[in-house]
């Protein structure tokens, strides 16, 4: 080993690339746990899913070492244009030649593995992203620039919606967080976030709850704003007073959230006149406005715009129909084997509930349950702490970065990463609908694996450029 | 704050919110940890025996054999030889093919679920399996109880047994799928006695989901409670008999002992076989689109008009009332003439008294009773009159459901007021527009088994038990319902000369009228009465009522069969060889009895064809 490549190995992100470590030897570990048997105890029996992981790993070590050492870095941003055509032609290619799996038809088959483009559009959407808002004349508050940025994350959706692969698509719209963090103004985010909310308030409450929730909120953001104290004091009464309206009357909720609706209104326009605050109330006013809107049109996307499926999913999750057997099987037994782990966990190999497959998925979107079940508490909220660690840590040295194609890129790497973790942990924990899709380096699956990898240590070689830079 | 903080900080307040998540799940909540312990625990069924049926001296009518239902768990099924496996079993390869083929299509729906796989597999071919069960790892036995009888008779009343239906299961949440439930006849009526009740042991999987064994060491098994065995008081041999007699007629017996009402026999002829019993799913469509409809209990559902033999109803009915007196005295010309209209009558001497009205069983006599009734000064108008007599003959049990614990058993008919309004307008009908009343034609229809209890009211001389099948019902309810006498409001001093008259029916020297003489056993003293009943579809039914012995009667029979001509002609004899079958134990007069075996009255019996 001569003395540069030495130097490069030194300065090699040894955080990331120990967190990637444990989390696939981790990972692997909890395969073997959920899919042992007596028979098959031997942990590289290679027709077994651990055995099979295993070699998945070795390809995507070999992946990392050869992204770290052979390829030049300079090269991912001319050739990423090529590279996400390529992957949206593949993306569209599977929608008529792929075989279907549980429902989406995403999969390519090579003999009796499988390949799954989406997942490695992933890759290839960020090296774009990264490459066109890294432009030096690219910004945000230029329309037609930002149109370019956005589709460049809208295709590989509408691609992957195509495929029934809904789940995956989700995860591309973690990547606002990148537009954020290039000048996207924070209240969008809010927005969304709101958005979801009142979404899930509507389902789980009802119409009138979640107007109720939206005008509280909005009446309490408008104090925060407001250096008027008087606000305040008219906010809160307010607020209690709508908590028992809708006990006191029996009329529609859509009429309350009419009648609600004037004072904000009446203000609205108060401060329009007055010239004071009419920036945030302008807000205020869209967001509550939105929210109405949204209130009654969830309705019509529940009942419309979703496939049955994933009704059935939302329904199951807000308790609006209990079916343990069908829909519900899954998040249920999910639940049991996690709750089943307890402070510290049952050890490794001695989880029942993952033994007896009452998990479907298992090995795949719910390993968390074998962890969860073995590990217990204490070991979920470490295996949970290292993914934090790995992303925050993604997100600090991207900020970190003097070159904007490698800041842009480790942002879309920590927000690919961030909506994995979270979807899935919260899934598989009953937080959120059932979304099918892997916990990163954890769940079996070459494909994941892999994509995972490269996604990840492009990211480390970039930032090895930074230091190498700075010294 | 610059953007990376608030960032950051947002992706704590995530995890924080899953670790709340976390920490509920697997701190706080203590119901997952209990669910986690049930998953792991198999519950198997052990089904009880079914109660068995004996009948009223001990002999088994329904009994109880052992077969085996193998069972099968998807998800424990492991590759097999499913040559092996069908030969064990005699199965169809292409259809266990598609069964496995259904539980790998569907395991992620079935789960941990077990299904019945092949049902009813016999002691020997269970032995076969238990050598090489190791071979079929997901398949298991479970023994469960088929049904056996020992006399080929009886079918229709025991009714049959199969798996409870969904809809069965929707409306009676304490049964399982797989659980055997009655669907008609005694196994129906008296379900909650034969059941019992279901026990089961609980098992545990080990880590490595391969060895089940005791939970606890059994601590929480619980056993199978056996049903209850159910006496019943029909006579086996006298119900194979029966059934034997019955062969190539259509029509029904029913026999009682008049003291206590217990149904000594009841045949509705064609029924279903012992044959039918056992292959009732693959015979179901065939049974039931058989033109003599042989799921059709004549003995309790069919309305028939009963003809003369009602004519003793009206007897006792009109000597209770004081409308006549034993001495009274009618003259019959060959049939009762009225206003433009005639009833007919065969010869027979005249003028008649009461009780050789009932010998001879003239018309003549009984359309001027029942006028008589009609005009009866204490209830006019008619339709009190009428309204009186329907009462009077509710409480014979005609016109009503008698209760017996046969769940199919109907009413008869019997007209009302408002039915002859219908027919000829309010207040514009009279006696003799309901004449046919009198001799039991016309609008009155009655069921065999009312007809038989008719004869048991008269043995008893003015009372009657609600005819049942079965003597030891377990609950005090059912047992004080068929104890208690059900007195019909007729002094006991009018039964005399009915009785005699019946006596006289059968008995009395050749030539000398008696219609019933054909019903006589030698050394027995039968009374009975006849009855010819116009079927509108053929030739006349055939209907006699008797009970025997006369002294101190142990037996009432009604034979009634379907377009057989004359009352006299071929009911009396075969209520004869009944009688004399249940007192004697033996049928002296084999040659006679053959002759009625042979007989084939079937081929009157118009059959209206089916589609």
């Amino acid at each position: 080993m001569g003395y540069y490549e030495r130097s490069q190995a030194r300065r090699v992100d040894m955080g990331l690339v120990l967190s990637y470590l444990i989390l696939v030897l981790f990972g692997w570990m909890n395969i073997y746990s959920a899919v042992y048997s007596e028979e098959h105890s031997f942990i590289l029996d290679f027709s077994q899913r651990y055995g099979l992981q295993f070699i998945w790993i070795l390809i995507s070590i070999g992946v990392a070492i050869f992204i770290l050492y052979i390829i030049n870095p300079g090269n991912y941003a001319p050739i990423s244009p090529f590279l996400y055509i390529g992957m949206l032609l593949l993306l569209a290619a599977v929608i008529f030649l792929g075989r279907e799996v549980n429902g989406s038809k995403s999969w390519f088959f090579i003999g009796s593995f499988g390949f799954q483009p989406a997942e490695f559009s992933k890759i290839t959407t960020s090296l774009l992203l990264a490459y066109v808002m890294s432009q030096w004349n690219f910004s945000l508050s230029n329309r037609k620039e930002a149109i370019r940025a956005a589709l460049v994350v809208l295709l590989p959706i509408l691609l992957i919606v195509l495929e029934k692969e809904t789940g995956s698509a989700l995860v591309y719209l973690g990547l606002i967080l990148v537009f954020y963090m290039e000048g996207l103004s924070g209240w969008v985010i809010i927005l969304g976030l709101s958005l979801i909310a009142i979404f899930i308030i509507t389902m789980a409450g009802s119409p009138l709850a979640a107007v109720v929730t939206a005008i509280s909120a909005a009446a309490l953001l408008r104090f925060a704003f407001s250096r008027k104290r008087v606000w305040f004091f008219t906010a809160i009464p307010v607020i209690v007073l709508m908590c028992f309206i809708p006990s006191l009357s029996n009329l529609r909720s859509e009429v309350w959230a009419l009648i609600l609706f004037i004072p904000h209104t009446v203000l609205w326009i108060k401060d329009l006149f007055t010239g004071k605050e009419n920036r945030p109330s302008f807000f205020l006013l869209l967001s509550l406005l939105s929210a109405v809107i949204l209130t009654f049109s969830v309705n019509f996307i529940f009942t419309k715009v979703l496939q049955p499926h994933q009704r059935a999913r939302i329904e199951n999750l807000f308790g609006i129909t209990e079916d343990l057997q069908g829909i519900g099987y899954n998040v249920h037994q999910s639940k049991i084997a996690i709750g089943s782990g307890g402070l510290l966990g049952k050890g490794f190999l001695n989880g029942t509930q993952t033994k007896y497959n009452f998990v479907p998925e298992q090995s795949t979107d719910f390993i968390f349950c074998t962890v969860g079940e073995e590990w217990g508490f204490v070991g979920s909220l470490l295996l949970l702490a290292v993914y934090i660690f790995l992303i925050t840590r993604i997100i600090h040295l991207a900020s970190r970065q003097s070159d904007a194609f490698a800041r842009i890129y480790g942002y879309c790497v920590a927000s690919i990463f961030l909506m994995h973790v979270v979807i899935n942990i919260g899934m598989t924990m009953g937080l959120l609908p059932v979304i099918g899709i892997p916990l990163p380096f954890l769940s079996y699956g070459g494909s994941g694996m892999v994509s995972f990898t490269i996604l990840l240590f492009i990211f480390i070689r970039l930032d090895m450029e930074r230091q190498m830079r700075e010294n | 704050m610059d953007k990376k903080t608030l960032l950051i900080a947002g992706i704590l307040v995530i995890a924080l919110a899953l670790v709340i998540r976390m920490f509920f799940l697997q701190i706080i909540d203590d119901k997952y940890k209990v669910n986690a312990a049930n998953n792991a625990l198999l519950y198997q069924t052990k089904y009880p025996a079914r109660g068995e049926i004996y009948d009223r001296n001990n002999n088994t009518l329904v009994g109880n054999r052992t077969t085996y239902d193998i069972m099968v768990t998807p998800r424990d099924l492991q590759e097999f030889d499913t040559v092996d496996f069908c030969n064990t079993f005699h199965a169809d390869i292409n259809s266990v093919r598609r069964k496995l083929k259904n539980y790998r299509e569907n395991r992620r729906k079935i789960g941990y679920q077990s299904f019945t796989f092949i049902k009813q597999v016999s002691a020997k071919d269970y032995t076969l399996f238990a050598e090489k069960q190791y071979k079929f790892p997901g398949f298991y036995a479970i023994g469960r109880t088929a049904r056996v009888y020992p006399y080929n008779a009886g079918a229709s009343l025991y009714g049959y047994i199969n798996e409870a239906d969904s809809a069965y299961l929707a409306n009676n949440p304490e049964y399982r799928r797989g659980d055997y439930v009655g669907i008609t006849g005694i196994e129906k009526s008296y379900e909650d006695v034969l059941r019992g009740k279901k026990g089961y042991n609980v098992m545990v999987r080990d880590v490595h989901n391969r060895v089940r064994q005791s939970f606890m060491e059994g601590k929480y098994d619980i056993e199978a409670e056996p049903g209850k065995d159910l006496v019943a008081s029909i006579d086996g041999e006298l119900q194979a008999y029966g059934e034997r007699l019955m062969q190539n007629k259509v029509g029904s017996i029913v026999a009682i002992e008049p003291q206590t009402g217990e149904i000594l026999a009841i045949v509705s002829a064609p029924g279903l076989t012992i044959e039918d019993l056992n292959n009732i799913r693959k015979e179901y469509s065939r049974l039931a689109t058989d033109p003599y409809k042989p799921m059709f209990n004549r003995a309790v559902m069919s309305a028939y008009p009963p003809g003369s033999v009602f004519k003793t109803v009206n007897a006792l009915i009109a000597q209770q009332n004081g409308v006549i007196k034993p001495e009274t005295r009618f003259s019959c010309t060959r049939g009762f003439y009225y206003g433009g209209g005639k009833m007919g009558c065969h010869g027979h001497p005249s003028p008649l008294d009461l009780k050789q009205s009932i010998m001879m069983s003239c018309n003549a006599y009984y359309a001027q009773t029942f006028r008589a009734m009609m005009k009866d000064p204490n209830h006019q108008p008619i339709s009190n009159a009428f309204n009186h007599w329907k009462e009077q003959v509710n409480k014979f049990g005609f016109g009503v459901k008698l209760g017996s614990d046969f769940p199919s058993e109907l009413a008869g008919t019997l007209p009302s007021t408002k039915t002859y309004d219908k027919i000829h307008g309010k207040g514009r009908w009279s006696a003799y527009n309901i004449l046919s009343l009198a001799i039991g034609q016309g609008e009155v229809g009655a069921t065999p088994l009312q007809i038989a209890n008719l004869a048991a009211i008269i043995a008893n001389r003015g009372y009657y038990i609600i005819p049942h099948l079965i003597k030891n019902a377990p609950d005090s309810a059912r047992r004080q319902k068929y104890t208690e006498k059900h007195y019909v409001g007729v002094d006991e001093e009018h039964f005399g000369p009915v009785i005699e008259g019946m006596y006289l029916s059968v008995n009395a020297p050749a030539g000398t009228g008696g219609t019933s003489w054909r019903a006589r056993v030698e050394g027995i003293n039968v009374c009975g009465k006849t009855g010819t009943a116009q079927n509108p579809h053929g030739k006349d039914n055939s209907v006699f009522m008797c009970f025997a012995p006369m002294e101190n009667p142990k037996i009432a029979v009604c034979v009634y069969l379907e377009n057989a001509g004359a009352g006299g002609s071929w009911a009396a004899p075969v209520a004869s060889l009944i009688v004399e079958k249940y007192l004697n134990r033996e049928v002296k007069r084999k040659e006679f009895e053959e002759a009625i075996i042979q007989t084939n009255l079937k081929q009157f019996v118009p059959v209206k064809k089916r589609r």
